[in-house]
């Protein structure tokens, strides 16, 4: 799989049709290094969290405390059976990442998925009614994005209780307005073009208009934002969890795991040590993939 | 210039209210009695419940109750601790001076490291010291801070034993609040090496603070810097024959600044966030720390104080960096 997604396409030949979009994306995008090493660690996540029951040596939940706290293999006392080493209550340190795969994943696509939605309609209705609805809608925006993000989805959860669904919900809430200033910028954008005109003068609806006209043409930023929003949701419900305010143990997601791993750190560097880096190596990943896309799609930025 | 600021500073009264709202509003998601919320006492007899009911306004419509919270927030009243009975407020400006000294240090650590590589990162577009910036920025970005803090304190305080782990200061010294910085109290006081005990303290939550808005600003200042270079001005300069530091310094790195006030000043907001979870790593006594175990205690006033106070300052910050970046930017003020 890695050998055919690093190797770069050849160049289209010139020929008087232009490129199929896709095929010019992909063109840009190949450019790009980080951006499809950000893709190849994303394809190998996802992999990861689907084949989980496969790859993971032992259960993420088994405890077992005549093993507890050993090294990874390299180390004296460490044994290739578990790999990475073990936690303070001897389960195995891989199979729990590897489930946590499973987790930060979910985390992600839910609740871009969540603000994704939500945000675009609401920037949809905000952009075509304008006046009062629109004014209630981006002031309402504007305040959640005033306070700290981190900050405001603390408070969410501490008055909902802590867990994984009410962190997911939290932190979508909190990345919702960039999606809403996006579509209702696209809108605004995208409404004033012959092509709306036209739709509208043949007779369709508002509703049409907004999901049939406008919203196709505003999807590359969105999806722009979308990759860049599921690494944040990512970091944000890890930190969550570290506080001890996402998901609750024993689930194997990387910041709880963190934060039972906390108080050991003086011993046993390495139950601290691999869970942060599963979280900085996906987040990166998304954040070169976001980047890669970027460019790949403004066509601002093309020559 | 007068309109500008008074149109500025007017658009702060919705997102003061919108904060207040937010405030009074969320505390009463919280399941079970409104009143064993907020007065925190627990199975208490039917008389006192009804007074308190009465004293809290709980009685009254929601506006008019919400009347009351914004008059009494207006007027600094922001309840008591259920815990230790102080009021939030006292407790809040008794912390808070350790959170503004480590942000400030943070910010100062981003500023002497980030400018400086995001403005040669420009000049030496596409060199090897370029694209290691931007890789560096980028994983600085992607950072999960409070495992950062970890790493630093296995290495730095337990490998080579050279930083202390957690605190603003040795337990040995009794430092009189005098300004709340520390650095600045153990210079007044004249207990010896109480200031480098402080600084000492302070170097890891620094640098693990400090790398979100470093490694936002090196990029900012990068893409800025690159913009203004390109400018027909800079080729001016270039043809007029000044030297390449004078071309840099003073004709593109003034121009190039005012997006990255503007980045800046939006870090402050993302400062505070990470305060909470550096000052939860190094058992920092600050209000970050303070809300995170206000949470743990149930504590709901200091929450609900806490979180409004903050809301408030990100609020106040923003608002200076909008007047700054007017000032800096004529292009800005006289456009509206």
């Amino acid at each position: 799989m890695t050998a055919e997604t690093m190797e770069a396409p050849a160049v289209a030949a010139p020929t008087a049709t232009p490129p199929h979009p896709l095929r010019e994306f992909w063109g840009y995008f190949s450019a790009n290094h980080g951006a499809v090493a950000g893709l190849v660690i994303i394809i190998a996540v996802v992999l990861v969290a689907l084949l989980a029951d496969v790859l993971a040596p032992h259960s993420p939940y088994v405890t077992d405390t005549s093993i507890a706290l050993k090294p990874p293999f390299w180390q004296e006392g460490g044994s290739l059976a578990y790999p990475l080493g073990t936690d303070p209550i001897g389960r195995d340190i891989l199979s729990r990442l590897i489930y946590g795969a499973r987790l930060s994943l979910l985390i992600g696509i839910m609740v871009v998925t969540i603000s994704i939605v939500v945000g675009t309609v609401l920037g949809l209705v905000a952009g075509f009614f304008r006046g009062l609805t629109e004014i209630f809608i981006m002031r309402l925006m504007d305040i959640i994005l005033t306070l700290p993000s981190l900050l405001l989805a603390i408070v969410i959860v501490a008055v909902l209780g802590p867990g994984l669904m009410n962190s997911m919900l939290a932190v979508a809430l909190v990345i919702l307005p960039h999606y809403v200033r996006l579509a209702r910028a696209a809108v605004i954008t995208e409404t004033s073009k012959d092509y709306v005109m036209a739709a509208r003068v043949s007779g369709a609806g508002t509703t049409r208009l907004m999901f049939k006209e406008v919203l196709p043409n505003c999807t590359a930023p969105l999806i722009v934002q979308a990759s860049l929003g599921i690494s944040t949701a990512i970091l944000d419900a890890a930190a969550l969890g570290f506080l001890g305010l996402g998901a609750q143990p024993p689930s194997p997601e990387w910041g709880t795991m963190l934060a039972d791993a906390r108080e050991f750190v003086l011993r046993a560097w390495w139950v601290v040590t691999f869970p942060g880096l599963a979280i900085l190596v996906t987040v990166l990943a998304f954040n070169l993939l976001g980047d890669g896309l970027r460019d790949a799609l403004d066509p601002k930025l093309k020559r | 210039m007068l309109r500008f600021i008074l149109t500025r500073v007017s658009l702060v009264i919705p997102t003061f209210i919108g904060i207040t709202l937010l405030a009074f509003f969320l505390i009463r998601l919280v399941p079970g009695d409104p009143i064993e919320t907020l007065a925190g006492e627990r199975g208490i007899d039917p008389a006192r419940h009804e007074q308190l009911r009465k004293e809290y306004g709980f009685d009254k419509p929601v506006l008019v109750q919400y009347g009351i919270y914004l008059g009494r927030v207006l007027q600094g009243d922001l309840g008591k601790s259920m815990i230790t009975q102080e009021p939030v407020l006292s407790e809040f400006s008794a912390l808070f001076p350790a959170t503004i000294e480590l942000a400030l240090c943070a910010i100062l650590f981003a500023l002497l490291i980030g400018l400086p590589a995001g403005i040669l990162a420009a000049i030496r577009r596409n060199s090897i010291f370029d694209h290691g910036v931007m890789g560096i920025s980028l994983t600085g970005y992607s950072m999960p801070i409070f495992w950062w803090g970890l790493i630093l304190i296995l290495v730095f305080s337990v490998q080579l034993d050279l930083t202390p782990v957690s605190g603003r200061i040795d337990v040995l010294y009794y430092i009189e609040p005098v300004t709340g910085f520390l650095l600045i109290d153990t210079l007044l006081s004249d207990e010896e090496g109480a200031f480098w005990s402080a600084v000492k303290h302070l170097i890891l939550p620094t640098i693990v603070l400090g790398t979100v808005p470093l490694a936002v600003i090196a990029r900012m200042t990068r893409s800025a810097m690159l913009e203004v270079l390109g400018e027909d001005y800079i080729r001016t300069a270039k043809a007029k024959g000044l030297s390449r530091f004078r071309v840099v310094a003073l004709h593109a790195l003034r121009n190039a600044l005012i997006p990255v006030v503007t980045v800046i000043g939006l870090q402050i907001g993302v400062l505070f966030t990470g305060a909470i979870l550096t000052e939860t790593i190094f058992s920092w006594p600050g209000v970050g720390k303070w809300l995170i175990d206000a949470i743990f205690r149930r504590d709901y006033p200091v929450l609900q104080g806490g979180a409004l106070l903050l809301g408030v300052v990100v609020m106040g910050v923003n608002l200076l960096v909008d007047l700054t970046y007017g000032l800096i930017n004529p292009r800005i003020r006289h456009n509206r």
